[in-house]
């Protein structure tokens, strides 16, 4: 068979560009790494025969999230990342002691035999996008625009949040070069 | 067919990755990837059962926490952004506003 194949080679890729992500120093090459770990995953998905989560996983995720990411990465200038000093180092062997240690636990919790649920019904005879479409409109459609409203306030609230405290009023009145920087910043 | 423990030990590493990166890094943006990490890894899951019951619940599931996670990326790098214009920095230990 080759899925199993396709799943292991498509999980080692995303387990290894996952660790490259919290390893690297540089924030732009950590997140291309997490774009190949969402590319990797739609791949999983795609073996699962998830279609339409695979393809929605390659647009928004490794699409639309990732390019925000990099936006902000280059438009704050990121390129340095010093992390020395004993203190940090002190935290970061506590930080991967507390992740093996939470791993230990879900080994313990996997060995544990767990009992099988009932029989599945069989899936439905048409495609996965259509039928993820159907039960949207149907089953889940109170959630679906709730889920709109979400969208509609997190972007009326990135803009709210990323104009500033500044006053739109007298911002107006100063000429251009004095609203780009030179103000005291607001150190509390 | 993919056994079901597969995804989810993929699904477990992914998501210890996740919770490393949040423990260990300073920096603000890469915490946020790390977030990114968990929730994908919690997709996974949701996927993998998904399969294994034969219901398309789980991804109807999984299209949601792709929407709250949308969201919540929009919000918090435009929180990044007015806090690095702020204070100049984006590592957490330095960002200490609320401290009195």
């Amino acid at each position: 068979m080759i899925a199993p194949a396709l799943f292991a080679v498509f999980a080692a890729i995303a387990v290894v560009s996952a660790l490259s992500v919290i390893l690297q120093r540089n924030p732009v090459t950590s997140a291309l790494f997490l774009v190949v770990t969402f590319c990797s995953l739609a791949g999983i998905y795609l073996v699962l025969h998830a279609e339409f989560i695979g393809m929605v996983q390659v647009i928004v995720y490794a699409g639309a999230i990732m390019v925000l990411f990099l936006f902000v990465i280059m438009y704050l200038n990121l390129g340095r990342d010093i992390e020395t000093g004993l203190q940090i180092a002190l935290r970061r062997g506590v930080g991967w002691l507390m992740g093996f240690a939470l791993l230990a636990a879900g080994v313990a919790l996997f060995r544990h035999p767990w009992a099988a649920g009932p029989p599945a019904p069989p899936g439905p005879p048409v495609g996965n996008t259509q039928a993820i479409g159907l039960l949207l409109y149907s089953r889940y459609l109170f959630p679906f625009e709730v889920t709109s409203m979400l969208l509609l306030v997190a972007m009326v609230g990135v803009v709210v949040i990323a104009r500033g405290r500044r006053a739109p009023g007298p911002a107006a009145d100063l000429p251009p070069g004095a609203a780009t920087g030179a103000e005291p910043r607001g150190d509390a | 067919m993919i056994p079901i423990s597969w995804s989810l030990a993929l699904s477990a590493v992914l998501f210890v990755i996740g919770v490393i990166g949040v423990l260990v890094r300073r920096n603000a943006l890469v915490i946020f990837m790390s977030i990114e990490l968990m929730l994908n890894a919690a997709n996974l899951a949701f996927v993998a059962f998904s399969r294994d019951m034969q219901s398309l619940d789980g991804q109807v599931f999984v299209f949601f926490v792709m929407t709250v996670a949308a969201a919540e990326v929009a919000v918090g790098l435009a929180i990044i952004v007015n806090m690095f214009r702020l204070r100049e920095t984006v590592f957490v230990d330095e960002i200490n506003l609320l401290k009195g």
